[in-house]
């Protein structure tokens, strides 16, 4: 698959070359954008697999790397999407590169959500805030591409305003869906919003999903995963059934070069997606 | 294979028939004052003062890290012209000859070239470091004395130890030379080369006999030492972390990367670009858990800006996490870090304490 | 000196009883033979272990920011802070740690109303590595401090050596050896004998002598076993930039790794950052494991600062550093470098 390596030598720093095919801005205030990358090379475009969850080096020689969630499924073939927030150099250099530009990745890394083994079967809640959607919309649309596997599906989604909203067209595209149940709100009261107004916590203890045989997929700022634990609990959740998407600065992605260390675990590695439980049980260093 | 023996009139022969072949470094007096991994060349003087290191105990102030594990290393080259048809292409920068032995370390003490069986478990993946391993053919030499900041034997290590060395040369007590003793396969092909007949003998039964007696002491001595391993391992992760001593061993620290550069062990990295005009590289270069700014994120979120979980961190990283993901801990007992801590942070107060943890 | 580690554990045991300070910042006797360790008292009883001796090397004005913010009520970066008096921070302060104090105090970095300074008259301190070069690569095990020599034990044998004769490079061509400011002042062992020994800007002038070649040659030599560990910086009570130049991304003033070139400039330019506030303390040489002679440079900057503006760091806090203040009759004649050279050094 790696053309130029003629030593057969398997080189996990070395990206795979791909090609920006698209742009597209998903928030108003432009800080988001989403990237339909292409791989150069055929065998890989067509061979490419990756669980929902898993994260990608994204390489831009000369700037450096950054990890981002990839926001597309494993079911929609051809392109990878990841959906980057403008923050620091290498963010700030990928957003001025338009169609055509090369970008390098590395992956699939990381360990994805358990959609083929332990999520089977189960009622899954996703709770998402502001721009942490990216890898429960490629969650979400595995799952709905293999609807039978999966009960119940609700979908707890919450931006600081309506045009904060990532997906937008797709979100409307979910709601007229009768096989998912999809709550979006926004924090306040906006012109020309008719959906509902709240913090994603106060929609949470709102809907109250039931835990019954039910797994829970949150992302989202420290500070919503904080407060949309209390709703749960109360409803009765325990935390082997939460599950959640660390963050942490990372370098390597494959558990080496020591960044992104929780105690013990690597979040590259072992994570990102990690069960409440499991989290209990080592340090808060992230 | 069998053992050899050589006079010490025949190692200034030995280096040099070696460092015609091969580049060969050796731990030489530099004019700091200290040891140091040297090349070996024409201006080498072979005098008492070179030979001396193999009769005492000094280490030399680096370890063989940088050999296996360089700063920087160039991981990708890539085109920075953007007209140019593999613009922004990168390209990787392995050796072209991977099996080809082309450098010999002389005279490397057993806990270095223990760290590589230990760093072996982490790159494992990594073909920079796993090429490197293969081209570097690794001379050591086993210890008569021990140093009061040696503490080998702790961490599973020993005087004579020979994990990661392809020969071991043994000094005899009775100064004439040294018992060769051949470790690895590749040593037997390369036996003849390095150790020509006309320079050596076979080595005598009671030469023998007082190299295996060493050995047995030595062995006994680890016997009785506690398993830090296993002793770590059964403890529970969240009683050390929260244990009360950590304020007291990161007091002091000023969070410099001192004990993680000079440590055989420690391999935390950092990756880069740089660009000049048109050409650029992706290097790989030496970072320190202990840097203020190793784990901060781009939103300026820092989950160990306090020293001391940088502190607890970096021990519990080998002590603790090590041993349970891969079995030994993360240290040899070389004692580097306690003479060159500006502060004198002692890594083995910080053992005792982790010992005496409930 | 034993009495006089005493006499120091006796004003810390005071100051800590009396409530007058919640922290004191001394030393602690160190695992190893001519080493100590920097300690901060919290208690009475900790004063016991405080310990003060001719290996005091690290400069402990560097921890005075840090622990007096440890004592300071848990708040927000962006919360102002609290209105009422805020706990007190004794700390030991030589002659060359005192200006340091003087300068944090000029910059902002501390305030005056929380220190308690215990000033040391007439210090000198001993540099390890002379000791070393002494004893040859032999193992020490023991050495023992008398009035004006040491004792060096190891396995099968003992040597004398005079204290003078392994002092560290910038104690003995120190000049300012008391205390600038303080609230106590204790006199060393030997304080009445301090007296520079060698020309104050020997070594300095030895290497101005070379031709500019030599002077590159000696230069990347002396740098060339920098491993970047930044011990240098951070044992600098002055380096307190939240982000190091080195550290900044955007833009990157220097590459990260041990290439020759970036380490020049990292080292040229750290010490430009030190004109005019570098007091010669010398715990960046101490704190350096490849025994570099990086303060060769900062002393270099500190006699040119001495010819072009007349000043010298921390000696007066009415005084600010050289480079942080304009006055309209500066010099003016540094732009040109022929005029640089001909100027005769004091």
């Amino acid at each position: 698959m790696m053309k130029e390596n003629s030593l057969k030598i398997k080189n996990p720093y070395l990206p795979y070359p791909a090609r920006i095919e698209d742009v597209k801005v998903e928030t108003e205030d432009g800080k988001l954008k989403t990237f339909r990358l292409i791989f150069e090379d055929d065998l890989l475009r067509e061979k490419w697999e990756h669980i929902p969850g898993q994260f990608a080096m994204l390489s831009l020689v000369g700037h450096g790397e950054i990890p981002i969630g990839i926001a597309s499924s494993p079911t929609e073939k051809g392109y990878l999407l990841f959906t980057v927030f403008r923050t620091g150099k290498v963010t700030n250099a990928l957003h001025q590169l338009d169609k055509g530009a090369r970008i390098g990745i590395r992956g699939p890394l990381g360990n994805g959500f358990p959609v083929k083994d332990e999520l089977k079967g189960k009622n899954i809640v996703i709770i998402a805030g502001g721009f942490a959607f990216t890898t429960l919309r490629a969650t979400l649309l595995y799952m709905l591409e293999n609807r039978d596997q999966y009960g119940k599906i609700t979908v707890i989604y919450g931006a600081r305003s309506p045009g904060m909203l990532l997906y937008k067209e797709e979100l409307e595209k979910w709601q007229k869906r009768d096989d998912l149940n999809l709550y979006v709100t926004v924090d306040r009261e906006a012109p020309g919003w008719t959906g509902l107004v709240g913090f994603v916590p106060t929609i949470t203890e709102q809907v109250s999903p039931s835990p019954e045989n039910a797994a829970a997929l949150i992302c989202g700022p420290p500070i919503m995963i904080k407060f949309t634990m209390p709703p749960l609990e109360k409803a009765g959740w325990k935390d082997d059934q939460v599950y959640l998407s660390l963050e942490n600065r990372m370098k390597c992605g494959i558990g080496v070069c020591g960044h992104c260390n929780v105690g013990p675990i690597y979040v590259c590695k072992d994570g990102p997606v990690f069960k409440r439980s499991e989290l209990n049980k080592l340090p808060v260093e992230y | 294979m069998e053992p050899l023996k050589i006079d010490k009139e025949n190692l200034k022969d030995i280096l040099q028939v070696i460092s015609k072949d091969y580049k060969t470094f050796c731990p030489q007096k530099t004019d700091k004052g200290f040891r140091d991994w040297r090349i070996i060349n024409r201006d080498t003087e072979f005098d008492s003062e070179f030979f001396s290191y193999f009769d005492e105990v000094t280490l030399p102030k680096s370890s063989i890290k940088p050999f296996f594990f360089p700063q920087p290393e160039t991981l990708l080259t890539f085109n920075y012209d953007p007209k140019a048809e593999d613009a922004f292409l990168p390209k990787q920068c392995l050796d072209k000859e991977p099996d080809k032995i082309d450098t010999v370390l002389f005279g490397v003490r057993p806990c270095d070239a223990r760290s590589l069986i230990l760093n072996d478990m982490p790159f494992k993946d990594d073909p920079y470091y796993n090429i490197r391993r293969k081209k570097i053919f690794l001379i050591g030499i086993s210890c008569t004395k021990q140093s009061s900041t040696c503490f080998c034997l702790w961490t599973g290590g020993s005087p004579l130890g020979t994990d990661g060395l392809d020969i071991i040369l043994h000094p005899l007590d009775d100064e004439t030379g040294y018992v060769i003793e051949f470790i690895s396969k590749r040593s037997e092909e390369l036996k003849d080369t390095i150790f020509p007949e006309k320079f050596c003998s076979k080595a005598s039964q009671s030469e023998l006999d007082e190299i295996a007696a060493r050995k047995e002491k030595s062995k006994s001595a680890l016997k009785s030492m506690p398993n830090l391993a296993e002793q770590l391992k059964q403890k529970e992760l969240m009683a050390v972390y929260n244990a009360p001593f950590w304020q007291d061993v990161a007091m002091s620290c000023i969070n410099c990367g001192a004990c993680t550069f000079l440590c055989p062990t420690c391999y935390c990295f950092d990756i880069q670009d740089e660009v000049v005009k048109k050409r650029g590289r992706r290097i790989r270069y030496w970072d320190s858990c202990m840097f203020p700014l190793f784990t901060q994120h781009a939103s300026g979120h820092n989950p160990r800006g306090d020293k001391v979980k940088r502190v607890r961190n970096r021990f519990l990283h080998k002590f603790k996490y090590f041993p349970d993901r891969f079995g030994p801990v993360s240290c040899v007992g070389c004692g580097r870090c306690i003479k060159e801590c500006p502060v004198n942070i002692d890594i083995r107060e910080v053992i005792r304490n982790l010992l005496a943890v409930k | 000196m034993k009495a006089f580690s005493e006499r120091i554990k006796e004003e810390a045991k005071r100051l800590l009883e009396q409530k007058e300070v919640e922290a004191f910042i001394g030393f602690s006797k160190g695992s190893l033979p001519m080493t100590t360790r920097p300690f901060v008292a919290r208690t009475p009883e900790d004063t016991e272990k405080l310990v003060f001796n001719s290996f005091c090397v690290m400069n402990l004005a560097r921890y005075l920011p840090e622990v007096l913010k440890s004592l300071e009520p848990q708040r927000k970066p962006q919360d102002p802070l609290p209105k009422g008096p805020l706990p007190k921070v004794g700390i030991l302060a030589t002659g060359c740690w005192s200006r340091n104090i003087v300068v944090q105090i000029q910059e902002n970095q501390i305030d005056r109303d929380r220190v308690v300074i215990v000033g040391i008259k007439g210090a000198g301190m001993i540099d390890k590595r002379k000791v070393f070069a002494h004893v040859g690569e032999k193992e020490i095990s023991a050495v023992e401090e008398k009035e004006d020599k040491i004792i060096v034990k190891g396995p099968e044998y003992e040597v004398k050596i005079a204290k003078e004769d392994v002092l560290r490079d910038n104690c003995q061509v120190c000049v300012h050896f008391d205390p600038v400011i303080y609230d106590i002042l204790l006199e060393a062992p030997g304080a009445h004998e301090r007296e520079p020994k060698i020309e104050r800007f020997k070594q300095i002038e030895e290497i101005e002598a070379l031709s500019i070649n030599e002077r590159w040659a000696w230069f990347t030599k002396e740098i060339e076993n920098c491993i970047r560990c930044y011990a240098c910086r951070n044992a600098c009570p002055l380096c307190y930039c939240p982000t190091c130049f080195v550290d900044d991304s955007r833009p990157q003033w220097v590459g990260k790794s041990i290439d020759p070139t970036d380490t020049q400039i990292f080292h040229i330019l750290r010490a430009f950052h030190m004109a005019g506030r570098c007091t010669d303390c010398g715990a960046c040489e101490s704190a350096c494991p490849m025994g570099i002679k990086m303060r060769l440079l900062t002393k270099k900057i500190e006699k040119d600062c001495l010819n072009f503006f007349d000043t010298e760091a921390g000696l007066s806090i009415d005084v600010m550093p050289a480079l942080s203040t304009y006055k309209p009759d500066d010099p003016q004649d540094f732009f040109i470098t022929e005029k640089l050279f001909s100027k005769d050094s004091k």
